[in-house]
């Protein structure tokens, strides 16, 4: 009785919230910007639904509420590169480069990678689209014949990571030019990386935002490209 | 009031971008062609920013929520997981410093090429 309470739609959605919110509250009283909601969010929710014994697809489907937000969230993205539309059109052969060179250096940097540590070619193919937000990643992974569930969580950990480490990764190599910490941010971890862009200030937001965009559509068309070219005959 | 235009407004735009998107194959997906879209009518003055401004604020500010439900996939995957993750979550991290530091050198490269050739009166 207990478990069908828990695990009814309301609560799984209070669950995400209270807990988003807790995550944050606890990141602005300790101001320890380390503290990523996502961070603290995650594990909480599993050591839950592990505890109750809630199987994690019934919490996708009870949160589907939130995740539909994601798609409105990426539209708003587009006031977001509005109101920055001066910088943009200043900075627009920077950016447009570093897109180029960011999305051919991921694709190139995971094939490398997965060869060195001789990870099976599932985890090649499904890491390949992993520099582009989870909607297009996964998409471009379905192309190449990829597993799209391990993409949807090589790109949320990519975006986890920089996210959390990516404002000191930047700061180790002196990149400080917020339009290079901006594009960085939003090449390297998409979504997340906006989020925490936007909180480091507007324009590296806008940027980073931008440089989602621009990297979905130079990695859907690269990854096929490349997969065509130089993965498939050594496979 | 105010947020049910603000909110339907961007709805529009989703709902637009998605149908582009099917008509392009999926090629690249409904929401970013929406916000491509909105952009290019914020743009052409077609759409008041002060109409969306409170919705949008609010959407791009508060993303991480968005994207927690589906991270919870990793429950039911840890057993494929499980055999190589090392190596796994290595690549992952690797290769987004490596994304990093191209992308942010880049833009750092381009820019101060782009402000000595301005200094220099040079513009093209």
């Amino acid at each position: 009785m207990i478990r069908e309470m828990l695990s009814s739609t309301p609560v799984m959605l209070g669950l995400t919230v209270g807990v988003y919110l807790l995550a944050v509250w606890m990141r602005t009283r300790s101001k320890i910007m380390l503290l990523n909601p996502m961070l603290i969010s995650v594990p909480v929710i599993v050591a839950f639904l592990l505890l109750f014994d809630i199987p994690a697809q019934h919490y996708i489907q009870c949160n589907s509420m939130i995740s539909f937000m994601l798609g409105p969230s990426v539209v708003a993205l587009g006031l977001t590169m509005y109101e920055q539309r001066n910088t943009i059109r200043e900075y627009l052969l920077p950016i447009l480069s570093a897109v180029v060179v960011g999305s051919t250096v991921g694709v190139a940097s995971v094939y490398l990678l997965c060869r060195w540590f001789r990870l099976d070619e599932v985890f090649l193919l499904a890491l390949e689209p992993k520099s582009v937000t989870v909607p297009i990643a996964m998409e471009v992974a379905k192309g190449i014949g990829g597993n799209t569930a391990i993409t949807a969580i090589s790109v949320a950990l990519c975006g986890i990571f920089g996210g959390i480490f990516g404002p000191l990764i930047l700061k180790l190599l002196h990149i400080k030019n917020p339009i290079a910490v901006g594009a960085a941010m939003g090449s390297a971890s998409h979504g997340i990386g906006t989020a925490r862009a936007i909180e480091l200030g507007a324009l590296e937001g806008a940027v980073s935002g931008l440089c989602i965009a621009l990297m979905g559509v130079a990695t859907a068309v690269l990854v096929p490209l490349f997969n065509t070219v130089i993965v498939a005959p050594h496979l | 009031m105010e947020v049910i235009i603000g909110f339907g407004i961007i709805m529009a735009f989703l709902a637009a971008g998605e149908c582009l998107s099917v008509f392009m194959g999926h090629f690249v997906p409904g929401s970013v062609v929406g916000m491509m879209l909105l952009f290019i009518a914020l743009t052409t003055k077609v759409i008041k920013p002060h109409r969306i401004e409170k919705v949008a604020h609010f959407l791009t500010g508060n993303m991480t929520i968005f994207f927690i439900p589906a991270v919870m996939g990793i429950i039911d995957l840890w057993g494929v997981i499980k055999m190589s993750w090392l190596g796994w979550l290595g690549v992952i991290v690797l290769s987004t410093v490596c994304v990093m530091a191209a992308t942010g050198y880049t833009v750092g490269g381009m820019s101060a090429l782009q402000h000595r050739r301005e200094k220099k009166g040079g513009r093209r």
